[in-house]
């Protein structure tokens, strides 16, 4: 085979965001983001084993617009996460690896954690009487 | 589960990696424990979301959400430091500095469970 013919890739002038590569790569990234997350987990534990005041400073604290953008991404890193890690071990399995139906996957995978959000945000809004 | 390791991997107990198959299983595992218990907490916060201190120190009171949240830290926790692990191995290419994060991941992980467990138990049993 001459030099010209072999495959390039990844070749960085025409390579392409794929969705194979996307969900991979934000698997990694919710993980770490989620890792961050846990803090808020420990401070609301914290707090509530500390008493009332400290749990509505704890209160309070969510209540900021930058903590609820915050929580936003926070939960949609959580349904990918858990979405992608359910494709994950069905992976594990040996399943889903042909290239349509792992290409399909994916988009599941990405449209899933975006209505698992939203589902998550409206019930909050619900419950917590804004809607 | 069936062992597809050859006899001689199985007896040094080392690939490259110089690890056994450990590490992924319980990745995997903690996966699959915190599929069930990320989804009961959600619905736990969902539930305390307006409701009183006093609504949401009854609900972890209960013995049932108290076991649920300690297995859902460590489990978390766990998993956590699993996949860190593995994202420093992979980018942290200094031999000195990842071995300190490895160990401080470590560390936090097992401070942070305890912490979160003792926070619970004072919660549940009264402080």
């Amino acid at each position: 085979m001459d030099s010209s013919s072999r495959p390039l890739s990844p070749h960085l002038g025409i390579y392409r965001w794929q969705v194979q590569m996307v969900t991979s790569i934000l698997h990694r990234v919710t993980g770490i983001a989620l890792a961050v997350g846990s803090l808020l987990l420990l401070a609301g534990l914290l707090s509530l084993a500390a008493g009332p005041s400290a749990y509505a400073a704890f209160r309070a604290l969510l209540a900021f617009p930058l903590v609820q953008l915050l929580l936003l991404g926070w939960t949609w890193a959580f349904a990918y996460h858990l979405c992608n890690g359910v494709r994950h071990l069905l992976q594990d399995a040996g399943l889903g690896f042909a290239r349509p139906v792992f290409v399909r996957n994916g988009w599941i995978v990405v449209v899933l954690s975006l209505l698992l959000t939203a589902a998550v945000w409206i019930a909050s809004l619900v419950i917590g009487g804004a809607l | 589960m069936s062992d597809l390791r050859n006899p001689l991997q199985r007896a040094r107990g080392l690939g490259s990696a110089k690890d056994g198959a450990q590490h992924w299983w319980r990745q995997r595992v903690t996966a699959a424990a915190l599929l069930v218990l990320g989804i009961w907490f959600v619905l736990l916060v969902l539930a305390l979301l307006r409701g009183s201190y006093a609504a949401a120190q009854t609900a972890l009171a209960n013995p049932f959400n108290a076991t649920l949240m300690v297995a859902f830290v460590v489990a978390l926790f766990w998993h956590m430091q699993l996949g860190l692990q593995v994202v420093i191995e992979d980018y942290v290419h200094t031999r000195g500095v990842e071995l300190a994060l490895q160990i401080l991941v470590r560390l936090f992980a097992a401070l942070a469970a305890l912490l979160a467990i003792i926070a619970v138990l004072r919660i549940a049993l009264g402080g």
